[in-house]
């Protein structure tokens, strides 16, 4: 376990590599840098001021290596917009994305898992319709039309929750009700999908010639055999929440790290954009090794 | 006075996409207190239902009771609610399968899987423990103290038969069903298996009901026999009666495909000069060695079986001789070139020669392609055999050959049973006109009646096409009938080798000798003897 660990980290070290030369290059591909700092009347010396300012007028693998080098001391530079470190405007952003991230997710897997249990124990039968009804439209409608909807529904004209913004359990509410439906539809169904095969198994079978009562049988014999799709699905939901959800975050003035990429790349902030690049990356790593980990913990017949 | 347990013309109809299947019509019968009872077919006879109804695991859709009782200690089960059912599971009716990995939970270790059987009945924790340990030292788990927190997967298969039967016995059940409990073991393990279930038998006086495809384990253990044929019952009688004088010609038919019986084969010329010589064949995984040291030869037209329980390094042999692995060391001359060392173009060519038949012909036939492209395939692969025009003509010659007809040309594998799979199988192995032909347990997953079918069919083409084959075999009876020769293996080394008759005859090793000893015998009364001797090797060792 311990070699696999630092097998994974050395991959993911590796990857996070990769990710930042590819940043680097690939912002200098999209042209030169003043014609997008600074106003399109800006006066050539004050352009040139600004590239002495900033060493652009250095030699490519020079500056390369200064990025470098910034970065390993985890210095991002200033943000441009905020006249703060631009690590500390993402660090700060990504702790409300995390929150919100985590509370979505646990309320996604938890409701996903049981109801898609209870659909899978009577296939075709009335929850299962209903349910798998449901979960198809959650899965397959646009996040950003709900949740201009939603406003418009539940804070317009029925005043119960803020349209949008931080300060109260209130201001939640809306956010992860409209991230929760598309994760929700799309594992439901996998559980579902996954439940109907475990519960059809010879395991389960000889549980019921056990005596096994039902609920046992389903969340205690099929559900852990039938989690492990389950949570590369739920692996993959998270990061993409973690990501920043950028439309939702941005509808509901939510200050996430999505929001604050948007805001970021609209007003040129690209050491803001770089940090939060980096911090998403990070944890997004992070959350791969912990949906290993969880593998190797549920079927112990993984061992790494 | 009544049975402990009676089935009543039992009716379970499946309603299916393709309509409705009849699994088992107007089935009668019963089992009485510290009595065995075999329910004797081959597969789709419907021998599994009746238990699986007793168990209430079929499952309502599709399946259907449509008529019938099942009394238990004279009250019918099919009138007790669902709650009523489950409190009999387990405690007093209890059932092991064929599968035991499969149907072991794999997350959980095997301590809280037998548990559970008791704790779902009530009992605390603690005494179930007890209980799980008195139990898995009597079935005979080694080390069981620590091996009450394994899993599954790290016992060995007649192990988790073991483990199944501790499970099944938890709660001293009056009815102990059993689904071919023994199909997937070796010989040796299904005759302990077998043995312990006997001896558990007579400690607790259960009735036995086992549900079997295998003559000869119905002539160990059962009392009385039931034989099925097509959801029907043909016959009922006493085991050595059923054997000795089989009323119905389904029965009959049965008996007689069994293996075993024939004339065995004569030594071919040894003059020939052979078509493979494998010498020092060895495989190494790390510091274990899967093949070691194998020595062996094949005449043209010679059928060599090898023989040799799971683990014996069969089938890495043939694997290394395909370059399906690679051989650590030795040789393997095929008409006087290395094939262990070939260089990979001149072993394109070598494929040619050397055809395989695997086990599950479901598995081993792509069910994408028609039986045209399967058997062509290998045509597109060596394009200089045949032209294109003449694959078709040539396709329903082989089909014809293997005893198919030409029709069948253009349907896909899931349209054919397994026996005619198996024959798709042998036709495409055909279609590069091989020289050797590899049978890795080729005719192990077919029932009886259809082994026997096979078996011939191999016997004439190699009479035909002057054939070789390697015969991966565990099935003695079946070798005893179809080789040449016959090499032994144990632990990856051959331990034995010679002509058929000596083998089975006057084996020399002791490991040859238990093999035969523990393989079963459809006669009850032959097999009463071999227990006999069984019994005696045990003691004297």
């Amino acid at each position: 376990m311990k070699s696999f660990l630092g097998q994974r980290a050395i991959a993911s070290a590796i990857s996070l590599v990769a990710l930042i030369v590819l940043v680097f290059f690939l912002s200098r591909l999209t042209g030169d840098p003043t014609t997008l700092y600074l106003p399109v009347d800006a006066s050539l010396e004050s352009r040139e001021q600004f590239r002495k300012l900033h060493g652009l007028n250095d030699p490519l693998i020079v500056q390369f290596g200064r990025y470098v080098g910034d970065l390993i001391r985890l210095d991002f530079g200033e943000s441009i917009r905020r006249s703060e470190p631009a690590l500390d405007a993402v660090l700060r952003a990504f702790v409300w994305t995390l929150q919100l991230a985590v509370i979505t997710m646990a309320l996604v897997t938890a409701a996903a898992i049981v109801l898609g249990s209870l659909a899978a124990f009577k296939v075709g039968g009335l929850f299962d319709r209903i349910a798998t009804f449901f979960s198809l439209i959650g899965a397959s409608a646009p996040d950003f039309w709900i949740a201009i909807v939603a406003i418009v529904i539940f804070s317009v004209n029925l005043g119960w929750v803020p349209t949008s913004g931080t300060g109260s359990v209130w201001h939640w509410i809306l956010p992860i009700s409209v991230l929760f439906i598309r994760p929700f539809g799309l594992i439901l169904q996998i559980v579902r999908g996954s439940m109907i095969t475990a519960l059809s198994s010879a395991y389960v079978k000889t549980a019921r010639a056990k005596g096994v009562r039902n609920r046992p049988i389903i969340f205690v014999h099929a559900l852990r055999n039938a989690m492990l799709p389950v949570i590369t699905v739920i692996g993959d939901q998270a990061a993409a929440l973690l990501n920043g959800a950028v439309v939702v975050e941005t509808v509901f003035g939510f200050p996430g790290v999505g929001k604050l990429m948007i805001d970021s790349i609209l007003q040129r902030d690209f050491t803001v954009v770089l940090a939060a690049i980096f911090v998403t990356a990070v944890a997004i790593f992070l959350m791969n090794i912990l949906i290993d980990i969880l593998y190797a913990v549920l079927d112990p017949r993984i061992r790494y | 006075m009544s049975h402990l347990l009676e089935v009543r013309n039992l009716t379970v109809d499946f309603h299916t996409a393709q309509g409705t299947v009849h699994a088992v019509r107007d089935v009668s019968w019963h089992l009485d207190r510290g009595e065995c009872l075999a329910i004797l077919g081959e597969s789709g006879s419907g021998k599994s239902v009746s238990a699986s109804a007793i168990m209430n695991l079929i499952d309502c859709p599709p399946g259907e009771i449509v008529t019938g009782e099942i009394l238990f200690e004279g009250a019918d089960l099919l009138k007790k609610s669902g709650e009523e059912r489950r409190q009999l599971n387990g405690k007093r009716i209890a059932m092991i399968f064929q599968d035991p990995l499969s149907h072991l939970n794999p997350v959980y270790t095997v301590g809280f899987q037998i548990e559970e059987i008791m704790t779902a009945h009530g009992w605390p924790a603690d005494k179930a423990r007890a209980r799980c340990l008195e139990l898995l030292e009597r079935v005979g788990i080694p080390d069981f103290a620590n091996k009450v927190d394994a899993y599954p997967h790290q016992f060995s298969g007649g192990q988790r038969q073991r483990l199944m039967i501790a499970m099944a016995l938890a709660l001293k059940p009056d009815i102990l069903i059993a689904d071919e409990p023994t199909t997937a073991l070796d010989v040796t393990v299904q005759a302990q298996i077998l043995a312990l279930l006997e001896e558990l038998q007579r400690e607790t006086g259960m009735g036995l009901l086992l549900i079997t495809h295998d003559l000869g384990v119905v002539a160990e253990v059962a009392d009385r026999v039931v034989v099925m044929n097509s959801g029907q019952i043909v016959e009922t009688g006493s085991a050595a009666e059923v054997y000795r004088a089989p009323a119905h010609p389904y029965t009959k038919k049965l008996i007689g495909a069994v293996p075993g019986g024939g004339d065995m084969a004569q030594p071919l010329d040894t003059g020939i000069a052979p078509i493979l010589e494998i010498n020092g064949l060895s495989k190494h995984y790390g510091a274990f060695a899967a093949l070691d040291n194998a020595s062996l030869t094949v005449l043209p037209g010679e059928t060599v079986a090898i023989v040799g329980e799971s683990g014996s390094g069969k089938s890495t042999l043939a694997k290394c001789l395909l370059r399906l692995e690679e051989a650590s060391m030795g040789e393997a001359l095929w008409q006087g070139r290395d094939l262990v060392t070939m260089p990979a173009r001149d072993l394109f060519e070598m494929r040619r020669d050397i055809q395989m038949v695997f086990q599950d012909p479901t598995q081993s036939l792509n069910p994408r392609m028609s039986v045209y492209q399967i058997i062509s395939e290998a045509w597109a692969i060596h394009p200089d055999i045949l032209p294109k025009p003449q694959w078709k003509e040539r396709v329903r010659d082989l089909l014809e050959q293997v005893g198919l007809s030409a029709d069948h040309m253009f349907r896909y594998p899931h349209q054919f049973s397994g026996g005619q799979r198996q024959r798709i199988a042998i036709a495409r192995a055909l279609a590069l006109e091989p020289k050797l032909i590899v049978c890795d347990e080729a005719v192990s997953a077919l029932d009886v009646s259809i082994q026997a079918q096979v078996i011939e069919l191999l016997t004439r083409l190699q009479d035909e096409l002057g054939l070789s084959y390697l015969f991966i075999a565990h099935d003695l009876p079946l070798v005893r009938d179809f080789a040449h020769r016959v090499v032994v293996m144990q632990g990856g080394r051959i331990v034995e080798q010679g002509p058929v008759a000596q083998i089975f005859d006057a084996p020399r090793m002791n490991y040859t000798r238990n093999l035969m000893a523990a393989s079963l015998h459809p006669d009850p009364e032959v097999q009463a003897e071999r227990r006999a001797a069984r019994d005696a090797i045990k003691e004297a060792s």
